[in-house]
């Protein structure tokens, strides 16, 4: 009893909170490597490019909403976020079209390329801000928990609850199923396997026949899918502002390097690696021993291995040793 | 080396006739507010409130003899002390602004102060900053603020917690000047009644996801969680992530965190949970929302009231001084905020312009009751607030 009351305290504030921001944070690293891998550069505007796709996944939203046209129990923002997919499909064409494609012409190198997505992310940065404002926005509605803490302790008896959030559940299914999409896409399909070999070698793709125009086009609109999909399941999950997002920028860019720059598989495990990073080192582990301990090796202090000051400083440290150590990350990126 | 020294000359002379001839032209003040950056959801309402009194003198027209009042804001992005230092130097030295209205956080209003105001001499009035350390801050004589010290606030606190009977509280408070100093001060004296803090732990703004925060803080335990943050950036995270896990239900929310939108969003959850923010029963609060209603902006935002009452004060401290001048006005600032004197409402500064001509004292008391003690800081009368039913409802004033 004793035991299980502590592996339910320790689930409910560290398993599923971490495994939740883990998936968020994996299909954002995701996108940057897509880019990294076949556009050759470090996207900044990422972030910003989240913002964006869930601003405009929020205001069809409130439109269905108007109409009348809910999920149910499920949040409605996951009705309009096909279209907003589309929608931010369809901006970052326009901005490759306008920005990247002469740069890439000019065959630029990737530090330049890099500078260029700054800029790119500063003007989104100003049209989420125009277009949807600086202020919180909660737009999740539907029924809030699967299960909540007070559920939990009368079914089951124990001292301690577990709640989860019905948007936790949906992040980890959604992100499931859109890492299993993406693989098979790049994995199986014709298009994806051509992308995989420009990316490994541009100018034998390009020999081979491969149009590295739709190459480019099919990795925009991919980055575009994980982008809106992981900004609208951040936001149903916490919420939406767009300083929130600009944010996210430097543990996306830490999951993507440590796993691998380049490596979507890397992208995935750097993700929940530094989620889960963030979450259990500054976490005191005073209340789990005293449950799991016997009385009298009983915790006086909070047993914490680094202060929750210290926080911010996880990721860089992960990511220091892991370049120091596997300047490629976990799984073989690209070296940088 | 003879040309420098000749160029300095030069310089200081036409700097003095420039100043000299600008003695009774029109007034420029600077509105030094974080527009972008953490605080960009409150710093609209606060620029509107400090241009609605502007307005209003404007309107008047009355102010030495007839100077028009320009308001220029600029950015203090909150958290840059660099970005804040140069946007109010360029305010001094390219604009010439008279005075500042500003800044907002404490962190950015202490870099100003020591890197801008001090060396030109300008009077600043900030709004909001809080941190007890501006109040031991040199700053010669030329910095005021109409939000009161937290060293104050963490009494407050004390004191409320004290007649609920809670002795065991976990702490958390947004990491940056204003934050770490009421913790600190809170801490202090709770500690001092004989309470326990449980642990004392900063957290980040503008991040969505708080779960490790809280789990640390849940780890610790006590009997209420006080939440030191804003309430539309970690401390609301904070908050959500708490009653989620079912960590704890009952909060206590300092001046940062009590606001009617923080209420809404949480929903019932809230119920029960209570705190403290500057404010009296005095009438000029709901006279300056009225007032703020008719410019069409927030008059309930958080600092808006305060930024109104800065702004006030110079203008009210010139006319007073009969001078534009920092150095000439400076000593007026107390004069004008204090008894003796009729005292002024939002909505006044016309009549408070003519009592000042006609030499008469003048007791500003504004849309948060103004009364500036010590180096000029404001007294801190506190309005103790306990959510019941989705409503911030007002319970004490001490």
């Amino acid at each position: 009893m004793e035991f299980l009351n502590g592996l339910v305290f320790l689930t409910n504030f560290v398993i599923i909170p971490a495994a939740a921001y883990g998936a968020q944070l994996a299909l954002g690293a995701l996108g940057i490597t897509l880019v990294y891998a076949i556009l050759r550069f470090s996207n900044f505007a990422h972030g910003d490019t989240m913002a964006l796709g869930t601003g405009i996944t929020i205001k069809l939203t409130a439109v269905l909403v108007a109409f009348g046209i809910t999920l149910g129990p499920l949040p409605t923002a996951l009705l309009a976020l096909p279209i907003g997919i589309a929608a931010t499909g369809v901006i970052l064409l326009v901005t490759d079209w306008l920005v990247y494609k002469f740069y890439r012409e000019q065959k630029a190198k990737p530090v330049i390329l890099v500078i260029v997505s700054l800029g790119v992310m500063f003007v989104m940065n100003g049209l989420t801000r125009v277009f949807f404002g600086v202020r919180d926005i909660q737009f999740a509605d539907g029924e809030r928990f699967l299960i909540t803490v007070r559920q939990f302790r009368d079914m089951t008896g124990l001292d301690e609850g577990l709640a989860i959030r019905t948007t936790q559940a949906i992040t980890l299914v959604t992100a499931v199923i859109v890492m299993i999409a993406l693989f098979w896409f790049l994995n199986k399909t014709r298009t994806g396997k051509s992308m995989r070999a420009f990316s490994d070698n541009e100018d034998l793709a390009l020999l081979s026949g491969i149009d590295p125009d739709r190459v480019v086009r099919v990795t925009w609109l991919l980055v575009g899918a994980l982008a809106t999909t992981a900004g609208v399941l951040y936001g149903l999950d916490k919420s939406f502002k767009a300083f929130t997002y600009f944010q996210l920028l430097l543990p996306m860019f830490a999951a993507a390097i440590v796993g691998g720059i380049g490596n979507p598989k890397g992208a995935i495990v750097g993700g929940f690696l530094i989620a889960f990073a963030e979450v259990t080192v500054t976490y005191p582990l005073k209340k789990v021993l005293t449950y799991w301990l016997p009385e009298s090796m009983a915790p006086e202090g909070l047993v914490q291995l680094l202060s929750g000051d210290y926080k911010f400083a996880v990721s860089f440290i992960i990511l220091i040793i892991v370049l120091l150590f596997r300047p490629t990350g976990l799984f073989k990126g690209q070296s940088i | 080396m003879k040309h420098l020294m000749m160029a300095t000359a030069a310089t200081a002379l036409f700097a003095g006739q420039a100043f000299a001839a600008a003695h009774t032209g029109d007034v420029k003040i600077g509105i030094v507010l974080g527009f972008t950056g953490p605080l960009e959801s409150i710093t609209p309402a606060m620029g509107a409130g400090a241009e609605l009194a502007i307005a209003e003198v404007n309107a008047a027209g009355t102010l030495l003899d007839g100077a028009t009042v320009t308001g220029i804001r600029a950015d203090s992005t909150c958290i840059d002390a660099g970005a804040a230092t140069a946007a109010a130097e360029g305010l001094v030295t390219g604009d010439g602004v008279n005075a500042i209205m500003g800044a907002d956080c404490s962190g950015v209003t202490g870099a100003i102060l020591q890197n801008v105001a001090r060396p030109n001499g300008v009077v600043m009035i900030s709004p909001s900053a809080t941190s007890p350390g501006l109040s031991t801050a040199e700053d010669d004589g030329l910095f005021f603020r109409t939000a009161p010290s937290d060293a104050r606030q963490g009494v407050v606190m004390t004191e409320i917690l004290n007649d609920r009977g809670i002795t065991e509280v976990a702490l958390t408070y947004t990491n940056n000047d204003y934050g770490k100093g009421l913790a600190d001060a809170f801490q202090a004296a709770f500690e001092e009644s004989g309470g326990t803090v449980t642990i004392s732990a900063a957290h980040e703004d503008g991040k969505g996801d708080y779960s490790s925060e809280v789990a640390a803080l849940a780890a610790a335990g006590g009997e209420v969680l006080v939440v030191a943050g804003y309430t539309d950036q970690g401390g609301k995270g904070i908050i959500q992530n708490s009653i989620d896990t079912g960590a704890f239900d009952t909060f206590v929310l300092p001046d940062g965190m009590v606001g009617q939108q923080l209420v809404d969003d949480i929903g019932d959850a809230l119920n029960g949970s209570f705190g403290q923010f500057p404010g009296t029963d005095s009438a000029g609060a709901e006279m300056f929302q009225a007032l703020a209603a008719e410019a069409d902006f927030d008059g309930t935002g958080a600092f808006a009231p305060e930024s109104y009452d800065a702004a006030a004060l110079i203008m009210l401290a010139m006319e007073a001084a009969g001078s534009n001048q920092s150095t000439d006005f400076m000593g007026e600032v107390m004069n004008v905020a204090n008894a003796p004197g009729t005292e002024i409402f939002p909505g006044e500064l016309g009549k408070a312009i003519e009592l000042l001509k006609a030499g008469e004292d003048i007791d500003y008391v504004g849309a948060t009751a103004v009364e500036l003690i010590g180096e000029g800081e404001s007294a801190g009368n506190y309005r103790e607030i306990e959510i019941q039913d989705g409503e911030i409802v007002t319970v004490n004033f001490r």
